[in-house]
Formats: structure tokens, sequence, C-alpha cells
């Protein structure tokens, strides 16, 4: 038996990159497939260098397909098994995902968001929102946790591994280049030790026993003779998918209940969004901040009700637009406007969003 | 003691499931059926993982009273290299068409030969692309019709047919097991077939078995015509024995 990778709290000052080394390795990953892309590659280089000590394996393959497809090998098998992608490896990444998200393998896939879509600019971005949470042709029965901090890398992707064998629908983790490359104080653990119950994996092909003799066999399959056995695999999913969410759905609010504006921001854009909070608050501005941990699913009740106390909502993000999209079907109805600050593959500093926040204030008439 | 009758199938196929899904004449059920042989002499059964591809390969998702799982196109050589790497003690075999192996595929051919995976791959060839209507495949002929190529495959245009296990000799390092097998020699296929999955049990490397077979449905051909095309046309343009032992 290899020794455990982490014991005891080890306080360290580090990437994210490498934290995300250690929490695979800490999550009991045995194996990641991976393909180099920028900004996730330091997380392969901390595995591969770490990955032996502890009886963990690693392959580098061809292409993200090839990488995506060997990750759902490695589930196959019974392994927690997980690769990691930015941008245009995200792209490819979408068709391996999306026979994993109806065939119900839980995959484990982190997402170091890059500018869109070839080279270049890898460190602002959060335009792979779409595409991580809807890509593929599928319905996006995915669970996609949007970290903000260290801390929250190494703590969601430990859950990630969780929730996928759990629930068994494909799990990320989506940070972006920021997150990758930034160095923080951080707090890593055993999981075990702080009492979580970490879910075990299982094999799905490969049981004991004689197919057809001493038991079934297994057949896993994709493909469907009839539209209604197609129509109830997907209704199934939709099913568990519905019942998951109140489980699933994570969010964070500041200051929401008595703000007559709220801030909507995910992932390091909400750093910066909690910061502007605090400089409007001190400048008498009434601002409040929502922030979406997971944004599939999304906590779309208590955001409605967030929203429906302020007078005005901003979304503030390094896209344009995709995380706007992503919540007014929760808002419908309400009379809210809702403005967007959007930053395409750019960085935001709380002062642009709380100079933006004090523009539409003023300009409705609710400022000082 | 009771005396049984050789059985008229293998016995790892599913006989739940058959007849099976192919079309009258095709070659997959006898490629499936030298498989199966393989799988009953070597006594595999209960530890073989057999994997299915996209295109006609897929109706052989339930064929086999053996874990099987059926993948997208072109991309199951990944998932058994995924599935091998952590389950060592698993024989794996990858069961696909020349359009999924030679074309949308290939990359992964090209890379798991070459990295020498643990797999055994038997690629069915039948010169073009039978499940989507007969559309030319990289091994279709010069000179072939199909939907794509309806006045016949102009090598200038469109390339000259993949060599699918000379490719693969030309990348596989030491200890790969390469052949090229028909549905016209059965006996011959099953010992291609055997060979390979021995050589993967052995640990030796990679192991490869094409096997030329028959789509009378889209080579729009009766019997004698589609005996003649796999034995006079297919077999003249691939030689059919073992390139690598």
């Amino acid at each position: 038996m290899a020794e455990r990778p982490l014991t005891g709290e080890r306080r360290a000052f580090m990437a994210g990159n490498e934290v995300l080394a250690w929490a695979t390795l800490a999550a009991g990953a045995d194996v990641m497939y991976g393909y180099p892309i920028t900004p996730q590659n330091e997380l392969m280089h901390y595995w591969t260098r770490l990955a032996h000590r502890f009886g963990r394996e690693f392959l580098q393959t061809e292409d993200e397909l090839s990488a995506g497809f060997a990750t759902i090998g490695g589930v196959l098998a019974g392994k927690k098994a997980f690769t990691a992608t930015a941008g245009p490896g995200n792209v490819l990444m979408q068709e391996p995902l999306s026979m994993a998200e109806m065939m119900r393998l839980p995959v484990v896939v982190i997402v170091a968001q890059r500018g869109g879509p070839s080279t270049g600019t890898v460190i602002y971005s959060q335009q792979e929102l779409n595409l991580t949470c809807f890509g593929g042709n599928g319905e996006g029965f995915r669970v996609v946790y949007s970290t903000s901090s260290h801390q929250e890398l190494f703590e969601y992707t430990l859950k990630a591994f969780n929730i996928a064998w759990k629930y068994r629908f494909p799990t990320f983790i989506l940070g972006d280049g920021y997150q990758s490359k930034m160095y923080e104080p951080i707090i890593l653990f055993d999981p075990e030790e702080r009492g979580w119950e970490m879910v075990p994996a299982r094999p799905l092909l490969g049981l004991p026993g004689r197919p057809g003799e001493e038991r079934e066999p297994v057949h896993l399959r994709n493909t469907f003779n009839l539209e209604e056995e197609l129509y109830e695999v997907v209704m199934a999913a939709a099913g568990d998918y519905a019942r998951a969410a109140a489980d699933l759905a994570e969010y964070v609010t500041f200051r929401a209940d008595d703000c007559e504006l709220l801030i909507v921001a995910h992932g390091v854009v909400a750093r910066a969004a909690l910061a502007a909070v605090k400089i409007l608050r001190q400048q008498g501005l009434k601002a409040g901040y929502f922030r979406p941990i997971t944004l599939r699913p999304l906590a779309e009740k208590e955001l409605r009700e967030a929203a429906g106390g302020a007078r005005l909502i901003l979304v503030a993000e390094s896209a344009y637009g995709q995380l706007e999209r992503l919540i007014k079907p929760s808002l419908y109805g309400l009379e809210q406007p809702v403005h967007g600050y959007f930053r395409p593959g750019l960085g935001i500093t709380p002062e642009e969003i709380a100079a933006e926040a004090a523009k539409i204030l003023n300009s409705a008439g609710y400022g000082l | 003691m009771s005396v049984q009758a050789r059985p008229a199938i293998p016995r790892s196929w599913r006989p739940e499931t058959k007849p099976h899904k192919f079309c009258p004449g095709c070659g997959h059920g006898l490629i499936l059926k030298a498989l199966g042989m393989a799988v009953d002499e070597l006594d595999l059964q209960d530890r073989l993982i057999f994997a299915c591809d996209i295109g006609c390969s897929l109706l052989a998702w339930d064929f086999f009273n053996i874990d099987s799982i059926h993948t997208h196109h072109g991309r199951t050589l990944p998932v058994l290299t995924g599935l091998k790497r952590v389950r060592p003690e698993l024989i794996v075999v990858a069961y696909m068409g020349d359009g999924g192996a030679y074309a949308i595929g290939a990359q992964h051919l090209v890379n798991a030969a070459a990295r020498n995976e643990f797999l055994t791959v038997i690629v069915a060839n039948n010169s073009l692309y039978a499940m989507t209507g007969g559309q030319m495949a990289p091994t279709t002929l010069p000179g072939q019709k199909t939907e794509t190529t309806p006045y016949g495959r102009e090598v200038k245009a469109a390339g000259a047919p993949v060599l699918g296990p000379e490719l693969v000799d030309s990348i596989a390092p030491t200890g790969a097991y390469i052949a090229r097998g028909t549905v016209a020699s059965m006996i011959q296929l099953k010992n291609f077939i055997k060979k390979a999955l021995v050589h993967q049990i052995e640990g030796k490397g990679f192991s490869f078995v094409e096997s030329l077979s028959t789509c009378p449905t889209n080579w729009r051909t009766n019997a004698a015509e589609t005996w003649h095309f796999l034995e006079k046309e297919m077999s003249g343009y691939f030689k059919v024995g073992e390139i690598r032992q």
C-alpha cells in the first residue's frame, strides 16, 4: 500500500495547478489521462512527479479526444480517473463528455479556461461556461463547480470525485488560467482525516463471474433501436438530475438581503464582485452579491429570491454574457433590469465593478 | 458423464441475441464467429472486454456473453487504452470497421500502435461505409463505385486505398502482432485472432488483425458477385497473411 499523499494539515503557498495535483491525489484519483494545453500544463507536471510516489498512473494521450475517452475507459474499469483541459481542448473533450453524460459515467474534468478560440490568451477568461455546462450533443446533465480561490480548488476537487461517483454525472472543476497560475496560501489536508466520507469507485465492466453462466453480461451501449428507448434513457437521467439538483446546487451571498443592486458573478470574478460590494457599501451605496458556486445545477430559487429583493441586477463576467444567459431564465417575470458588465478575455478589478455599479445606481436614481 | 455435441455456435456467443442483426451475406457474423471460437479455445470469456465502434460493428454490442462497451466512432482504442492501463489483468478486444480504424480514428490507431498498447484490434474491411449507406472508405478500391464516388474512386482525386496492417507494421515497435485474414478462410482467420489474443495475454504488445469482409447490401452484389469481389478484387489488393508474428 502506497503512502497517503497528505497527513495532518499542511500549510502551503502554491500555484493553483499544484493545488489541483495535490487535490486529485488526496481525493484518491487513480489515474490521469492528459494532453498538454496551457494553462493546465503544470497540473500534469506535478501529477507526473507525484503520482508514482503514491501508486497512481498517468498517460499522455495523442489528443483530448483520446484523453477524454481514456478517462471513460478508466472509469469503466472501476478507477477514479480524471483529465484536465482548456480552450480548444475543451472543445474536443465534448465528444467523450457527451458519451459520459449519456452513459452516466463519473468522469472528473478540470477546466482551466482561456480566451477563445485558439491560442495566445491563456490567463483571463470565463468563455468556457457555455461549453462546460452545455457542450456536446446532450442535455447538460453535468455538475459544474466554478471555484474562486485555491482553498476552493482543493476542496471542490475532493468533492467532485465524490459527487461524480455518487450521482454518476460528469463533474467539472471550472477554473481559469488566473487561478491555475496564481500563488495563494492554502491548507491541504487528507479528507478522511477530516471526517469526509469518500465515495468509492466500482467497476462497471470486468465484473467477477463468468458472464452468461454465473451472471448476466454487462452490455453498455449508446445505440438505440427505437426513439422511445433513447427517450426513456434521457428522461430517466433528467429525473435523476432534477432530484439531485437541490442537493447539488451551491451558492454564496453577501449583503444580498437589503441591497438595491445585486451583483452576480462567478469564479475568480466573484472575488472582485465581493470586494466591489464592500467598496460600494463604504460609499453608502446598497450593493450585495450573489455568486453561484455550481453553474450546473444553478441555485435557481435562491438566485430569484435574491434578485427579487433588489432593484437592479449587474452581471459581471470575463465573457460576453454567458453567465447572464445562464441566469436569466431564473429571473423570468421579474421586473428588475439586468445590466451586463462583459469583459470577454479580460481581468476585472473591484474598482471597475464598483464604478460600473455606481454608474448604474446613479443613472437609475438610487445613488447618493 | 454426458457427451455434449459440439455447439453449432461458439459458447461465448449470447444465444438470446441470435439471429444476429447483420444483413444476409454480411461478413461481420463470420468475423465474430472466428473471434468467438478463439475466445472459446483460450477460455477467455470471464476476463475479456469486448468493445465495438460506430458503424455496423456497433450491432455487436450485445453479441457475446462477454462484458461489452459500445463507444463512439473511431474512439474504441482510447476507451480500451484507458481501461487496460488500470486493469491489466483483463484481455481487451477492439472491434471496428475500416472507417473507424483508418479514417476518423486513425490518430488513435497510429498512437496506440506506436505505444505498443496491450490491445487486440480487429478491423472489418468491407471497402466502404456500410451503415451510413455505402460511401467511400479509406479502403475503397480504385475504380470502385460508392455513393460518394458514383463514377468510381479516382486515385488522383481521392487517394489510394489504405493498407491498414502495413500501416501498423510501419509504426508498431518490436513485439507487435499484425495479420490480415479474410472471411473466405475462416480457420486461418480464427487462428490469426487467436494468436493476437495470445500475444496480448503474454504481454508482448499490440496485436492487430484486419479481416476482409463482405457487404452485398452496399456492394449491390448477388452471392456469386460478392464472392468474386472478396476473393478476386479485394484479395488482389489487400494481401492476406501474417505480416508480423
